[in-house]
């Protein structure tokens, strides 16, 4: 405000209208993201730790790509260029957290362009789209460049001790064994970026859930019914072909990216359901979906496909789960 | 130990009641003219008996109910009435007012306030009055909701055979921030709180008395215990602090645990609600044969110089109170009639204060930050506060986009307004604005 600006307001005060609510908290979108990205911290330094300039590699291109594309998006539809959201920022690093070390350059630079430009931009931005962005573009580069993302190849048999191994649900379908439960939750094992550290995921879970950037009921319901299935497929006879029924609790919540998506890629707000009982379903829904993937379909891991199924259902749970008003339906 | 009566959802906004809560209350210093509105009401607009320039004593009828459900209007002060003028209340409703200039004798500050407040309320078992001559004396004396909606008392106390009515429950709980009215009174005025309970109950049959207010006013419980103490039928019922623990619903819900049908009233439920402030007016109406004329005002907010809370005369202009305040700071950016989360900005501030308008909150520029708007992240949080379980953000939508299909499918109907959801919303989306212009748009449904 200017000196001139300030004498007339000492002046005069200025009284003007508006509707209530006439008081607001602090709380912000650009807030909200942030939340998201300090988060993100811990998962992104236990990932540095343990693959060292791979990771970061992967994350800066899969995030550069994320901003490029937003940034030319929004500049085809005549908008302020929304960069300052934060919000491509977290689909590329949730992007290439969710890449094996190994992946060519072009794969996070690919998949970024997809996630961002096909299933954000395309659908209307921020708020707009139906499936989670990354999730998307982490699909359409497992599809096209299977060769290269591939189970084989998180292993490299030239590089060093953590990144030669197989991943934990790789190993136990070969003769592997999974390694130590202290080893899962530290995260010194192999697999992708943001997965290894079960530590890094729930410090950055923690925060997001007390923030209130990501609704609680989410991770707590996921990770609840996947542990439940694995206890009542651990009761189950043995079955050739099908090792991951027996991988135990620790194996199915230590291993994979269950945790990391559980807090991180299942909690997007825009493409998960507003209310209580439909965000409980959708997160049952996604435990059932990585469970039956884990234990019979030829993938390993099941998360990334299992949250786009959430996704497509998001808005049919919405429509099933309108809540009830206190005092019941408005009289007809 | 008392349980904690409370209800779920809701939010926790500061209150800054520290402002003026420990101010007592003063009276207004006469201003030159006051300006008595037609309908201050719910329901039909009252009708003027008395010509222009008619001498007038304090409480003499001015304009007369036009129906079961509407009010009288009585002079606040003697003096001389003028040809009535053209006002528009904060609630931006355009109406007739009758211009009452004061005489010059009048009763001093102490009077005034003894004779509706000080003194002796008791009020013995044996000597309450007949139902049907409280409600008479109530319907009289005009009296009508002083929380905020302003619906006629009478009407609510009317015995009704199908609806038979167990409690009544005293509403002390003030959820808006900044307001202290009716804390000062429970301070200042416990018996007569007290008295008009018991009148109250004595008009619509309860058998029980609730009196109800927040564990943040621990001395407000303190005094109501005291007062009510011995007297048959009464109990106190601390409630937890959050926002909107007095809207009618909540403090049901709350103090007796008893959930009011939505479009019902608490009627429905056996209760009847009564703000303090009606309590006391009831026990001057009955007791003293002293119509509403006056109510406890508070004036308070960042940008006045001096918040108080006002004993003021119906019809005083809002620059009169602000002006005893001591004047608006130079950084104040909005004037409320109300508390900041429901009550109206005025946009002129020469309108007359009514029965109804149980404070004025003066924001400064700084208070009125609103987040950018951005779009929707469906974060939830709306879903997450609203005390009647509705989705906010779909309600915006569909009131955005004319979609009256979800709106009826998300009830639109049944919000309140409290002003939770945009409280919280991180996009600064205006939800309750979105939906009272949706709740005003909805065609009504098509007969089958």
């Amino acid at each position: 405000m200017s000196d001139s600006a300030a004498a007339a307001v000492v002046a005069a005060p200025v009284i003007g209208a508006g509707p209530s609510p006439h008081l607001h908290d602090a709380a912000t979108t650009h807030g909200v993201m942030r939340d998201v990205l300090i988060a993100l911290l811990p998962v992104i330094v236990a990932a540095i730790w343990v693959f060292g300039w791979h990771a970061l590699l992967q994350l800066a291109l899969a995030s550069a790509a994320c901003l490029a594309v937003e940034a030319v998006a929004a500049r085809w539809r005549g908008r302020r260029i929304p960069l300052a959201d934060g919000s491509a920022l977290i689909t590329g690093l949730i992007l290439g957290l969710s890449l094996p070390w190994s992946a060519p350059a072009y794969v996070p630079i690919i998949g970024g362009l997809v996630a961002i430009g096909i299933a954000k931009a395309l659908f209307g931005g921020l708020g707009h789209n139906l499936f989670n962005p990354a999730m998307v573009g982490r699909a359409f580069v497992m599809i096209s460049f299977s060769g290269v993302l591939g189970a084989g190849a998180y292993v490299a048999a030239d590089a060093g001790d953590v990144l030669s191994q197989a991943t934990p649900l790789t190993a136990v379908r070969g003769d592997g064994a999974l390694p130590d439960a202290w080893i899962l939750f530290l995260g010194k094992h192999n697999g992708s970026l943001g997965e290894s550290s079960l530590l890094a995921c729930l410090l950055g879970g923690a925060w997001l859930c007390w923030r209130r950037a990501a609704r609680w009921e989410i991770p707590v319901a996921l990770i609840a019914t996947v542990a439940l299935l694995a206890l009542l497929g651990g009761l189950a006879e043995p079955v050739p072909g099908l090792p991951a029924l027996h991988l135990g609790v620790v194996g199915h919540l230590g291993s994979g990216a269950l945790v990391f998506g559980a807090f991180f890629i299942a909690t997007d707000p825009v493409t998960s359901p507003m209310s209580r009982r439909g965000i409980i379903a959708f997160a049952i829904l996604i435990g059932l979906v990585v469970w039956i993937l884990r234990v019979f379909s030829n993938y390993p891991e099941g998360v990334m496909f299992a949250v786009l199924v959430g996704n497509a259902v998001a808005p049919l749970l919405d429509r099933w789960t309108v809540p009830t008003p206190v005092g019941g339906r408005v009289p007809a | 130990m008392v349980k904690l009566g409370s209800f779920p959802r809701g939010i926790h906004p500061a209150d800054h009641k520290g402002l003026a809560a420990e101010v007592p209350i003063s009276v207004l210093p006469l201003p030159k003219l006051l300006r008595v509105p037609v309908q201050q009401h719910i329901g039909a607009p009252s009708a003027v008996i008395c010509k222009p320039r008619t001498t007038v004593a304090w409480g003499d009828v001015i304009a007369e109910p036009a129906s079961f459900v509407s009010a009288a209007a009585h002079a606040p002060v003697a003096g001389t009435t003028a040809k009535e003028v053209a006002v528009t209340l904060a609630n931006a409703r355009h109406m007739q007012a009758v211009p009452v200039k004061p005489a010059k004798e009048q009763p001093d500050d102490s009077e005034l306030w003894q004779a509706l407040y000080g003194g002796d309320w008791s009020l013995l078992e044996a000597e309450l009055p007949e139902p049907d001559q409280v409600c008479e004396a109530i319907r009289q004396a005009g009296i009508v909701g002083m929380g905020g909606a302003a619906f006629p008392t009478h009407v609510k106390l009317t015995r009704n055979a199908k609806k038979p009515v167990d409690t009544v429950l005293v509403n002390g709980c003030e959820c808006e921030p900044f307001l202290t009215a009716d804390y000062r009174l429970m301070l200042e005025a416990p018996a007569a709180v007290v008295a008009g309970a018991r009148l109250a109950a004595r008009a619509c049959g309860a058998e029980r008395i609730v009196f109800a207010s927040e564990t943040t006013k621990p001395r407000a419980l303190d005094v109501l215990r005291q007062a009510s103490a011995g007297q048959p039928r009464c109990q106190v019922m601390p409630l937890a602090a959050k926002y909107p623990m007095g809207g009618e619903k909540q403090t049901v819900r709350a103090a007796v645990g008893r959930t009011i049908p939505t479009g019902g009233l608490p009627l429905d439920v056996g209760v009847v609600v009564i703000n303090v402030g009606t309590c006391a007016a009831i026990a001057a109406a009955v007791m003293r044969q002293r119509p509403m004329t006056h109510r406890i005002v508070t004036v308070s907010g960042a940008g006045i110089v001096e918040p108080k809370n006002i004993l003021a005369p119906v019809g005083a202009a809002v620059t009169d109170l602000i002006a005893f305040c001591g004047g608006l700071r130079p950084d104040a950016g909005r004037v409320v009639s109300g508390g900041p989360m429901m009550g109206f900005a005025l946009g002129d501030l020469d309108v007359p204060i009514t029965k109804g308008t149980s404070g004025l909150t003066v924001l400064s520029q700084a208070d009125l930050h609103v987040a950018e708007q951005t779009t929707c992240i469906r974060c939830g949080r709306c879903v997450q506060v609203c005390p009647l379980n509705l989705v906010p953000n779909r309600l915006g939508l569909a009131s955005r986009h004319g979609d009256w299909d979800l709106a009826r499918r998300y009830q639109m109907t049944a919000c309140m307004e409290c002003g939770c959801c945009a409280y919280g919303c991180p996009a600064g989306i205006p939800l309750v604005q979105l939906i009272r212009s949706g709740k005003a748009r909805l065609p009504r449904k098509a007969a089958p």
